[in-house]
């Protein structure tokens, strides 16, 4: 056909016409998610929030490999240790990574233990070596750490609690729960979210009425009170961890009802919208509709208030550890530690053992902001 | 107007009434209660009176009938042994644990659990909003990144560690009492300017610890609001008619972005009465947050069950306030345009 038109005329150009095609691909033609993901990069905070947050997760399978200690192991000569500082240089020659040994000896008159550095003897570090067992993602039986401390010696770097127990390791340890936690439990919130939400926003009427009372319910409700009384609710019989599930289960109950609205109102606006009406037409149940057509259009915003309400559970577990109704040892998780900081006197004389709250800090920061960065993507055409 | 305010009731009072069915099916969830417990020890040890007396309250609480029954009877709307006698008719239920009348446990706790609470919210608002207006006015400047930066730690540091902590310095530092809401010795004295002053010098942690939280949510989103209110057209046409600048703020963009704020007022109570309970526990006040965990823990049910329903009141009321305040404040609610 393009060959049968005279040349010379005018210039033709042969390719079909694409009014979306910009040039060299630009944003015209790049999917949604594109869109997003390229929005979402120039947002630096978020992003360094991302990498952050990555890091953090991908302790959780590593753990047992990545903490000097096991969990459960007692230092009983060292109750209370403060922290121990790595050194390198000794003498002003490097040695490599090394800590002094501690000298410790009892007080008779405060009935507290002082620790000495004794800085004659360097103990250097091992790196992959053998330490306490354990079986890695319940599969391998092996015992290799990537750092130990030295021979006859111990490695401290966050100090230890009143059993001896190294406080670093047990913060690893800790990481595993309470970075779960919030996943998990923001599972159970978002599909309870988008079930509610969507049934209210898509058939409207009754059930929409229904459901707006049940919102509004929920969200008059303060959610600790609600948490401690569920909580004291959890038979004591329970293993800890059916009762880990059990909290997670909790903390997600109460905090769906956020997402719900937001997935009623936009199926509210989407709804009269002809693809949806094209949809019914051609035969598609509700499910489907909702399911198919309509979520995946607001996919993004779900996502970013997920990842905002992500920090809420990761605070409420800790509350919820911390006042002794939440998760029960040998489980642990940063609320734990917590615990056992709860006292006037940890503040005082131990402070190390406020340590956990670091990572609460910088988790719950790095959610929030990464939060923020996606809602603001979530939007590309704006 | 008064139609819309009666509608609001109304929606408060049935929301009041699915709460207590909800507060009710909680503390009736763990296994076993209280006086079952107690009864089943009496017998042991043989000492009848005190059976007979458990077993009476067993018959006068309906502890003995269906768990509907109970709940009626317990809301009062179903006559028990000794006529209607619920929380409709102001009996709160008997506290095993302490063996006296729940109002009697709980008195004084109800108040200060009122007072902490409002203090809270004017904290609240008395931080958030010239901090958000200087925020705002001042966008991305250096004031603004402290403010902003001080807001998130706001949001991220677990409360009670923050009340601990706070309790330790201003004791140490500024001689700040610490733990219960007045000096010991002035427990069981009657309120002398002394003990006000005493009260108000011990509130000054909690407030802060309770408020933080909220105000840095209220900072950021009232901060948004009003950047966008200053980015009107009308906002640049009355500076560029020369209203003085203080008021070209207040009188318009202000009160535009005064209005999402105070209707979030309704997602801030929640929380924040979350938090006093949550600080009370750490700080042994003298609030219903640690009555509220003893019940929990001793299944004392119809204590617990009135400390869920009071909080739960207390911050439905909290909302209907805030929404009047709107109804107030925005004329487009007040026609019923919305």
């Amino acid at each position: 056909m393009m060959d049968a038109i005279p040349a010379g005329r005018h210039f033709v150009d042969p390719a079909p016409f694409e009014p979306e095609a910009g040039p060299e691909g630009g944003a015209g033609n790049a999917s949604a998610w594109r869109l997003i993901a390229r929005k979402f990069l120039r947002h630096r905070l978020a992003v360094a929030s991302a990498v952050i947050l990555l890091l953090l997760y991908a302790i959780v399978p590593f753990v047992e490999l990545l903490a000097p200690y096991g969990q459960a192991r007692r230092n009983g000569d060292f109750l209370y240790a403060p922290p121990q500082g790595v050194h390198l240089v000794h003498e002003g020659g490097f040695v490599g990574p090394f800590v002094y040994p501690y000298r410790a000896h009892l007080d008779l008159d405060t009935f507290r233990r002082d620790y000495k550095v004794d800085t004659a003897a360097p103990q250097p570090l091992r790196f992959l070596c053998r330490g306490d067992g354990y079986d890695w993602l319940g599969l391998v039986h092996t015992d290799l750490h990537l750092v130990c401390p030295p021979e006859n010696g111990t490695l401290f770097l966050l100090g230890t609690d009143k059993l001896g127990r190294d406080l670093f390791s047990r913060l690893i340890y800790g990481a595993r729960i309470s970075l779960t936690i919030g996943l998990v439990g923001v599972a159970i919130s978002f599909t309870l979210g988008l079930f509610f939400g969507g049934i209210a926003g898509y058939f409207g009427g009754i059930v929409d009425a229904g459901v707006q009372r049940l919102i509004e319910v929920v969200r008059s409700l303060p959610e600790l009170p609600l948490w401690l009384a569920l909580s004291a609710a959890l038979p004591p019989s329970w293993s800890p961890l059916l009762i880990f599930f059990g909290i997670t289960v909790i903390l997600g109950l109460l905090d769906w009802p956020g997402l719900a609205r937001a997935v009623r109102g936009k199926l509210l606006a989407l709804r009269e919208e002809d693809f949806v009406q094209a949809a019914e037409l051609m035969g598609a149940s509700p499910a489907r509709v909702i399911g198919r057509h309509l979520i995946p259009n607001f996919m993004s915003h779900l996502i970013a208030s997920a990842t905002l309400s992500i920090p809420t559970m990761i605070l409420g577990e800790t509350a919820l550890s911390f006042l002794g109704l939440g998760l029960r040892p040998p489980v642990t998780s940063w609320g734990v530690l917590l615990n056992e900081a709860q006292n006037l006197a940890a503040v005082q004389l131990y402070p190390w053992l406020l340590v956990p709250v670091l990572p609460v800090l910088v988790t719950v920061l790095a959610f929030n902001f990464m939060g923020d960065g996606l809602r603001d993507a979530a939007d590309p055409y704006h | 107007m008064i139609a819309a305010i009666l509608r609001r009731i109304v929606t408060m009072a049935a929301t009041l009434l699915v709460i207590s069915a909800l507060v009710f099916i909680i503390i009736k969830l763990p296994p076993g209660d209280y006086l079952t417990n107690q009864i089943l020890e009496l017998r042991a040890t043989g000492d009848a009176s005190s059976v007979a007396k458990a077993q009476l309250l067993v018959t006068q609480y309906g502890l003995d009938r269906p768990i509907w029954q109970q709940y009626l009877m317990w809301i009062g709307v179903m006559p028990g042994a000794g006529g209607f006698s619920g929380l409709l008719q102001g009996d709160w239920g008997w506290s095993f644990e302490y063996d006296k009348p729940v109002a009697d446990v709980v008195g004084d706790a109800l108040w200060l659990t009122l007072l902490i609470n409002l203090t809270a919210v004017v904290f609240v608002h008395l931080v958030a909003i010239p901090a958000a207006i200087y925020s705002a006015t001042h966008r991305n400047t250096f004031g603004d990144a402290v403010v902003t930066l001080l807001g998130y730690v706001g949001l991220a540091v677990p409360g009670f560690l923050l009340a601990l902590i706070l309790l330790f310095y201003a004791n140490r530092w500024f001689g700040l009492s610490i733990g219960g809401l007045y000096d010991s010795a002035l427990t069981n004295r009657p309120w002398t300017w002394d003990k006000i002053r005493s009260l108000l010098g011990h509130l000054i942690v909690p407030t802060l610890v309770i408020g933080l939280g909220g105000t840095a949510a209220m900072i950021r989103r009232m901060r948004a609001n009003l950047l966008d209110e200053l980015a009107k057209p009308y906002t640049v046409t009355a500076r560029a008619k020369g209203l003085p600048p203080l008021k070209a703020l207040l009188k318009y963009p202000f009160r535009m972005s005064l209005n999402p704020f105070v209707a979030d007022i309704g997602n801030l109570l929640p929380h924040l009465v979350s938090g006093s309970v949550l600080v009370s526990l750490v700080l042994s006040l003298p609030t219903v947050g640690p009555l509220l965990l003893d019940a929990l823990r001793s299944q004392d049910q119809f204590m617990a069950g009135f400390i869920l329903m009071f909080v739960a009141a207390l911050t439905l009321v909290g909302m209907l306030i805030s929404d009047l305040t709107l109804v107030w404040l925005d004329p487009r609610i007040r026609m019923g345009l919305r």
